[in-house]
């Protein structure tokens, strides 16, 4: 099961880095999103998958699942989806300003 | 067991969501953030003491015992840093109150400030690997704020390329997460440390160590520096002077934490390549000081250069060399602030940035060209200032671990950075005067008096050396000595 998820979490880097290399902003923002799920796949993975009860004393009498990489994920997905958020706004912004989505017409140095 | 090691990063945070509801009330305002630094400032120099009389101190959150909990570790290391950021943040706040406009101020500009600051302190006193990754998305994300904060063009398209930049190093930082639990199994800094110190680095932990490299090497402009000097130059200059005086810092922060507690034992490998990548830095630093003409982009450069020194002292590996980097770290926070402040406050006094268009400004306003001279020596290391020592201390080490090549590219360095900025000095302070005498707008006195303020740190940072080494030496203690660490955290428990 571990190895599906590895290539899985392959997968998810490749399609990311295909969307990150390319020159509209929109698919670069797409991009970091998918790019955060394959981080969030890797954590569960390396955690190690099922291998035990729900971490509930009432209710199962162990071995216990690990819970600790499900709460390192809740808080990754919050962060990436506040900074995912407050990226689109602000490529909102930038195409409004700059009057286009294309990396390479932002490029240039300061002194331009 | 005591709760003053969370005022730095609660109290900060506690004012900023206050501000919101004060959005309209921009003395008030002013005030309290200028206040609430101060009063964190007093509270850090405290808990300063408190760490040098009575060893390591922490709290564990909600009363869960290490290793389980997330916890917060104050050593003399992250207590100098925490102290230093925290006066440093209320000099340029202060100059802040007088120079941001009102259309940021209502933007809730002083709660993104206090927020950020509280990431920092965060960053510094946190025990927890994965807290650390959540202290540096604060601090981030307030960063993201700031830096677009007014939303004008330039700054619009620069501050993109910065984000997006971060968002892949964060992505980086998560994976190094991710692998580091799978392997080890715990996220206490400590107790990692003590695994691998039981378990010996092998090849697989020597490899995590380095993606962890990358990671804090971006975040502190160590070879990676490239996005730096635009997202640098965009902002107003008290933002800017803020990012310069802590952001990277944080970085280095983490760098020096990570190859001193949990990843010490390999330095063959960790620490060359930090020497090499260090001294990578310093020189695209000084060739990008020496080719520039705009004055902020030079003094961006002088932040990158100061990145690799600090970092020489790291690579060295031995006791002196980190002594010098912790106290050339304090000294650089407090001297970038300086340097930054009087750039900015120079092309806000011209409208002008090249460094050809402008001259004379030490007749209009003698003082301020004063400033700046002590600022430079500061920075080239010229004693009785705060720089010397911390570079001295460096060299020993560097001489210490034999690493020749470390001690010249560190000292040819200096040379390079006293030329930067007496290439400003001469041309933009001596000379012919281009405005007037007499003509000239006056200059802010809350603006002088933030100067002043750090320039009265900078000195008395040199001439308190005597003073401020017990701190340093118990510092590089600490980090030569990861075990005092360990103990003072895993001695009630550990598993």
């Amino acid at each position: 099961m571990e190895t599906v998820m590895l290539v899985v979490v392959g997968i998810l880097v490749m399609v990311a880095t295909y969307l990150i290399l390319s020159r509209q902003v929109l698919k670069v923002i797409l991009g970091t999103a998918i790019l955060s799920h394959a981080a969030h796949v890797l954590i569960l993975t390396l955690g190690g998958l099922k291998k035990g009860n729900v971490p509930l004393i009432d209710d199962s009498d162990g071995p216990y699942t690990d819970a600790l990489p499900q709460a390192l994920i809740l808080t990754a997905i919050v962060i990436s989806f506040a900074v995912t958020a407050f990226v689109l706004v602000l490529a909102f912004r930038t195409y409004r300003m700059n009057g286009t989505d294309d990396f390479e017409a932002l490029r240039g140095n300061i002194d331009d | 067991m005591t709760n003053i090691v969370v005022l730095p990063l609660i109290l900060p945070i506690i004012t900023g969501i206050l501000l919101v509801f004060l959005r309209h009330q921009l003395v008030l305002q002013r005030i309290i953030a200028v206040v609430t630094m101060a009063i964190v400032s007093i509270i850090s120099v405290i808990m300063l003491h408190q760490v040098y009389t009575s060893g390591i101190i922490y709290l564990d959150f909600s009363g869960w015992a290490p290793p389980f909990g997330i916890l917060f570790v104050a050593d003399s290391f992250a207590s100098l840093l925490v102290v230093t950021s925290s006066i440093v943040t209320t000099c340029i706040l202060l100059y802040a109150t007088t120079t941001i406009e009102p259309k940021r101020e209502k933007m809730f500009f002083y709660t993104f400030v206090l927020l950020m600051v509280a990431g920092v302190n965060g960053s510094f006193l946190t025990g927890d690997i994965f807290n650390l990754f959540v202290c540096f998305e604060v601090m981030l994300l307030a960063s993201y704020a700031l830096i677009t904060l007014g939303g004008e063009k330039l700054q619009l398209r620069e501050s993109l390329k910065y984000v997006l930049i971060n968002v892949v190093a964060s992505w980086i930082f998560l994976v190094a997460l991710a692998y580091l639990y799978g392997t080890l199994g715990t996220l206490n800094m400590a107790h990692i440390a003590q695994r691998v110190a039981e378990a010996g680095q092998d090849p697989l932990l020597t490899t995590i160590s380095l993606v962890f490299l990358v990671v804090f090497a971006l975040k502190a402009g160590l070879l990676l520096y490239q996005w730096l000097p635009t997202a640098y130059s965009v902002p107003p200059t008290a933002i800017a002077t803020l990012f310069a005086a802590l952001l990277t810092k944080v970085g280095i922060y983490a760098l020096i934490r990570t190859f001193t507690l949990m990843f010490p034992y390999e330095p063959s490998v960790t620490h060359r390549i930090i020497g090499i990548m260090a001294i990578i830095t310093v020189v695209g630093g000084c060739l990008g000081a020496l080719a520039a003409k705009d004055i902020r982009t030079i003094a961006v450069y002088n932040v990158v250069i100061g990145v690799g020194f600090i970092l020489i002292g790291l690579a060295t590996n031995t006791e002196q060399g980190l002594q010098g980097a912790i106290y050339y770290l304090m000294h650089d926070m407090v001297a970038k602030a300086l340097l930054f402040l009087i750039i900015g406050t120079m092309i806000a006094l011209t409208s002008e940035s090249h460094i050809d268009k402008m001259s004379g400004l030490i007749r209009n306003y003698p003082l301020f060209g004063w400033l700046f001279f002590i600022v430079m020596c500061a920075l080239a290391g010229i004693p009785p200032l705060s720089g010397f020592i911390g570079k001295v201390l460096i060299g020993q080490g560097a001489i210490a671990s034999s690493s020749y090549v470390l001690l010249i590219i560190g000292f040819g360095s200096t040379i390079i950075v006293l030329y930067s900025l007496l290439r400003i000095f001469l041309s933009c302070f001596f000379g012919e005067t281009i405005i007037p005498t007499g003509d000239e707008t006056p200059m802010n006195k809350v603006n002088m008096a933030a100067m002043l303020l750090l320039a009265g740190c900078i000195i008395s940072l040199g001439f308190g050396a005597e003073l401020v080494a017990p701190y340093v030496k118990d510092a590089a203690a600490v980090l030569m000595n990861p075990d005092i660490y360990i103990k003072a955290i895993l001695a009630n428990g550990g598993v």
